[in-house]
């Protein structure tokens, strides 16, 4: 590696990447197309693209520079790659933060209702924040179930979003239909989203990789079109309203003798509602976690681990390939399953676009970012990946910056592909890539990640 | 040589006729031998002769095009493998494999991947995951069994102290031996060897010998190996199978495959007088490089 | 038999489209083995390129339709090309030879930022060309049904099976086709050999999009609407044909085209409209679960 670049050689890199900038903004950035009265009006933004050019030549000569010092760190502190003897392996921060990282999650997810009520000065203030702690934690769940199809059994699955769709079309279509509470329909709705997934595993699971991800889009995609276009059962497009609210186990949230404001003689508070769904996912969430820490454990989580590392290794040691798979598809579908009908229950409505691949890139880009198999790696993902666009809408200053007429809702997606992008690259094994083991004579320890695979199917 | 026939009691694998084709290509073309019970059968020939298929057809990889195999376990009872799905060669017809090119699970511990082969016992002491999730003492009890015998596993092939190591880690003769430990912790009655001495050392190879031996004799598993090292197939092999171009061209003890003009003109390609003086040369140890793993 | 026909006009018109993104995929996937998430994406960036060039040439005053449409032609080509490299660079190419999935996740993010880029650039509302091109030769007429092909179908027929025949001779007859054969064969030999790896990799992302980029110029024509989530389901599709003929074989990309092309208006024309995006997704589940190498391509043999 040479030892500096010229900076006049850095200015010409970032010269270029300036120019590729601005072919790139023409035409799409550089004219604006309007609905005038005779066709399309064409604007002319060419301030916006030299705006954009001089941004992307800032941004590549600061990498660059960074990049520089770098190298010309590197070259004093040699390398551990040339090192030879073993250099010595303490665990960094980064691999002992799993241990504890965990509890502290739970841990502030427990008072973290409490902790935004006191913040904010009383409950209904504090409905942003825990509102946002749902949302943020049925993501954690999601991430969690679809972990034991991706990150433990190796199987790609771009279509997790359609077992949330099962799980909230059955809780709604039981609810509304047939009247049953939704105590008992969280249990059957786990129950048919994992049948679906046995249903849409059996035929797929013999695919691999790639393929595996498209066919489960694909599936994905069909079951969202079909609840679009069967109207009669699923409403179609306009979805299903009027789902009944989460109870008490049993006792509503309301004003009155037989509410639950009532019953715990507690002054009534629409927030004691929120408050419940907000534990209720927690909740929820964390039997995912458990159960998939436990079944680590078992020889089936030991099975889905080893045909994530080598299904032919597998097959020869006796190990049914399709049925160890079809649990672990079935396994994620459930708590997908369980997901879905929280959602329904929490929103009172459910409609397809709720549900579409966008959904599943996400929770899929969670798992991946978290590191495959890491429960705490996902629980961080979910809240970088929920939480970090959230931030957005609170950015309300840039409109001083840069205009009245500026949106930065409208940038979210724009910035979470660009996001997906860079996690990847920075990190291509997601936050926590050590993987622990299961059994051991002494002690644990994390293995590398450089030596667990990341599955074929 | 005492032709067998097929039905001796002592034959614990018995291939009939067995054939595959690839589209156009004949890997194996009209096989016929047997493995006794407590024996070690060795398979050789030169690369290409079609040895890999014949492993693969035998532990269920492969559907042969043709052939019938038999393997008949201890008790008496038979199994036909060409029928069998893949993994229930391991599991109900008790084969169990190496690979040429070492399939551990590098991601997972030495301890982990013995307990990975001891899958099926440990699923049903878990209830098929239903009572393993209750957390119930049986399983706990079954777990601690299949901890010890991965444990005595362990301790014989010499890893004991590497057990919470990650197999990836391991240097390649110790790869190798754990992944025949691994393939006794299903409890095999017929142990096939995907050339188990390929890239170890002299030391080394001497040890995989013992293994083996133990094998044989101590629990009474009967051995298959693919191998390339001469010196390794004479010393420990009870008998010998040649393969050329997916045919049998010799079938008998060491001692006269060695001697047999048929496999030494396979092998080496020229005449008679020149083998002798090859021979001594070489010390009738056949190098065969061996490609590197990727 | 009437309807048929024309069915079978429209068929091959919209499979042409297809088949020319659906080499893109092939190549892509043929070469690094990874499907390029974000080519449906690129391709929907291609058509507003069109669509804006056409505003602009149209507001300089070129009136000759010939003209306007090689210049737009030319002009959509380079840009997405420009696009299709930029993709690579940027979001692929750090990733190569890294965690199988980093590449899929990096290019659906690609995908997700390239739809939003231009809904935030142009808005989210559909864009409607001037209809230019109009009108076309019946081919016969019987009972008051006239079949038709339409200068702009003979327009897309012909332009595809130029764009085919030049494409078949620079992969089949040229050094960059044979390095990108040999790459596809085996990268780290033919980086021995002394080819270029990475700027092989990175033409065939170009070709790719300049063939996106086409159909992307005849998308726009044929329908006259685009709109920024164009890419989705048209990607799907061609992904589908690439499939189906066989994913790294690219007659089987274009073959594939046609055929998911006719199944769409036939589909359409006899069953219901609204269940053609499940027909086609069905076929592509189909397709990849009982013939996962396709119509040309090759089995893959399990290595053990």
């Amino acid at each position: 590696m040479a030892a500096a670049t010229s900076p006049a050689a850095i200015l010409k890199d970032a010269g270029l990447f300036a120019l590729v900038a601005l072919g790139l903004c023409i035409p799409i950035v550089s004219h604006r197309t309007d609905l005038g009265s005779d066709g399309l009006a064409l604007t002319p933004r060419w301030g916006l693209v030299a705006g954009l050019c001089a941004a992307v030549f800032c941004v590549r000569l600061v990498q660059r520079l960074l990049l520089e010092r770098r190298a010309a760190r590197a070259l004093v502190t040699p390398s551990p790659h040339q090192a030879t003897e073993p250099v010595g392996a303490e665990p960094n921060a980064g691999q002992r933060l799993p241990r504890l990282g965990l509890p502290l999650f739970v841990g502030f997810a427990l008072f973290l209702p409490l902790i935004a009520a006191l913040a904010s000065g009383g409950l209904s203030p504090a409905r942003y924040w825990i509102d946002l702690g749902i949302l943020i934690l049925t993501y954690v769940m999601l991430g969690w179930g679809l972990n034991i199809v991706v990150g433990l059994a190796g199987l790609l699955d771009l279509g997790y979003v359609a077992f949330y769709a099962v799980g909230a079309y059955s809780y709604a279509l039981l609810s509304t239909v047939f009247g049953l509470s939704f105590w008992v329909c969280l249990p059957l709705a786990g129950l048919f989203a994992g049948l679906w997934g046995v249903m849409l595993g059996f035929p797929v699971l013999r695919l691999r990789g790639d393929y595996l991800a498209i066919v489960t889009l694909a599936f994905g995609e069909i079951i969202r079109l079909v609840l679009i276009n069967w109207s009669d059962v699923t409403g179609g497009s306009a979805g299903i309203s009027s789902i009944p609210r989460a109870t008490f186990f049993g006792v509503p949230f309301k004003a009155g003798p037989d509410g639950f404001s009532t019953l715990f003689g507690l002054p009534f508070d629409p927030m004691h509602r929120i408050v419940f769904l907000y534990y209720l996912i927690l909740a929820l969430a964390l039997v995912t976690s458990l159960v998939t820490l436990r079944l680590r454990r078992l020889p089936i989580g030991r099975a889905w681990e080893a045909l994530r590392e080598d299904e032919i290794a597998c097959r020869s040691l006796g190990i049914d390939t399709t049925k160890t798979k079809l649990t672990a598809f079935a396994l994620g579908a459930m708590f997908g399953g369980f997901a879905g009908s929280f959602f329904a229950v929490r929103q009172g409505f459910v409609s397809p676009e709720s549900f579409n691949f966008l959904e599943s890139a996400i929770i899929l880009a969670i798992v991946v970012l978290g590191g495959m198999g890491s429960q705490l790696g996902v629980a961080v993902a979910a809240v970088a990946m929920v939480g970090g666009p959230e931030l957005l809408r609170n950015l309300g200053f840039l409109k001083g910056v840069f205009g009245e007429g500026f949106d930065p809702n409208e940038f979210r997606l724009l910035l979470f592909g660009l996001a997906m992008v860079a996690m990847m690259i920075w990190r291509p094994r997601g936050l926590i890539s050590d993987r622990m083991p299961t059994v051991a004579l002494g002690q644990r320890k994390a293995i590398g990640k450089d030596l667990v695979r990341e599955g074929h199917g | 040589m005492a032709t067998r026939r097929p039905d001796d009691p002592h034959a614990v694998l018995t291939v009939d006729h067995l054939t595959m084709r690839f589209g156009g290509l004949t890997a194996v073309d009209d096989l016929s031998f047997q493995a006794r019970r407590a024996e070690i059968t060795a398979l050789i020939g030169p690369n290409g002769a079609g040895k890999t298929t014949v492993f693969n057809c035998i532990t269920g990889f492969y559907r042969p095009s043709e052939g019938m195999l038999t393997l008949r376990h201890a008790d008496g009872a038979a199994h036909l493998l060409e029928r069998l799905p893949n993994h229930a060669v391991n599991r109900r017809a008790r084969v169990a494999r190496t690979f040429q090119n070492i399939r551990l699970f590098s991601g997972m511990t030495v301890l982990e991947n013995l307990m990975v082969a001891q899958h099926a016992p440990l699923m049903r002491a878990s209830g098929y995951t239903l009572l393993g999730l209750l957390g119930l003492p049986g399983y706990r009890r079954a777990e601690a069994e299949a901890v010890a015998k991965a444990s005595a596993w362990l301790e014989r092939i010499d890893l004991l102290r590497r057990a919470d190591d990650p197999a990836g880690d391991l240097p390649y003769g110790d790869q190798r031996r754990l992944e025949i430990a691994r393939a006794m912790c299903t409890g095999p009655e017929l142990l096939c060897l995907d050339e188990p001495a390929a890239g170890l050392n002299p030391r080394e190879s001497a040890d995989l010998a013992r293994l083996l031996r133990h094998i044989r004799d101590e629990h009474a598993t009967s051995v298959l190996l693919i191998e390339h090292d001469m010196a390794v197939v004479m010393e420990i092999s009870d008998h010998v199978v040649v393969l050329d171009y997916g045919k049998k061209i010799a079938d008998g003890p060491p001692r006269d495959i060695r001697e047999d003009p048929k496999v030494i003109a396979a092998y080496l390609g020229v005449e008679d007088e020149e083998v002798a003086k090859v021979d001594a040369e070489v010390g009738l140890t056949i190098p065969v490089a061996e490609e590197a793993r990727p | 038999m009437d309807v048929f026909v024309q069915q079978l006009i429209n068929g091959l018109t919209l499979g042409s489209i297809y088949g020319l993104i659906a080499i893109g995929y092939t190549m892509v996937f043929g070469i690094i083995g990874m499907v390029n998430f974000a080519h449906g994406d690129v391709f929907m960036v291609s058509t507003f390129i069109a669509l804006i060039s056409f505003l602009v040439l149209t507001a300089l005053g070129i009136s000759s339709v010939a003209l306007a449409f090689l210049a737009v032609l030319v002009i959509t080509m380079a840009l997405t090309a420009l696009w299709g490299f930029s993709v690579e660079r940027i979001a692929y190419r750090p990733l190569r030879g890294s965690f199988r999935l980093a590449p899929l996740i990096s290019a659906i993010g690609v995908s997700i930022f390239l739809s939003n880029f231009v809904q935030v650039a142009q808005g989210a509302r559909n864009k409607a060309l001037p209809s230019m091109l109009d009108g076309g030769l019946t081919l016969f007429e019987r009972d008051g049904y006239a079949v038709t092909l339409s200068y702009k179908q003979i327009l897309i027929m012909a332009v595809t099976s130029v764009l085919l025949l030049g494409f078949w001779y620079l992969v089949q007859r040229t050094p960059f086709g044979r390095a990108q054969r040999a790459c596809e064969q085996d990268r780290k030999m033919a980086a021995l050999l002394g080819i270029d790896v990475d700027r092989t990799i990175s033409l065939t992302f170009v070709l790719g999009a300049v063939l996106a980029a086409v159909a992307g110029l005849l998308y726009l024509l044929y329908y006259g609407v685009v709109s920024f989530s164009d890419g989705f389901v048209p990607g799907v599709k061609a992904f589908t044909a690439a499939v189906l003929g066989g994913i790294g074989s690219l007659p089987g990309a274009v073959i594939g085209g046609l055929i998911i092309g006719l199944i769409e208006t036939f589909w359409s024309a006899y069953f219901s409209i609204e269940y053609k995006d499940v027909a086609a997704f069905s076929i592509l589940a189909i397709v990849l679960i009982f013939m996962p190498s396709g119509l040309l391509g090759r089995a893959e043999v399990e290595k053990v």
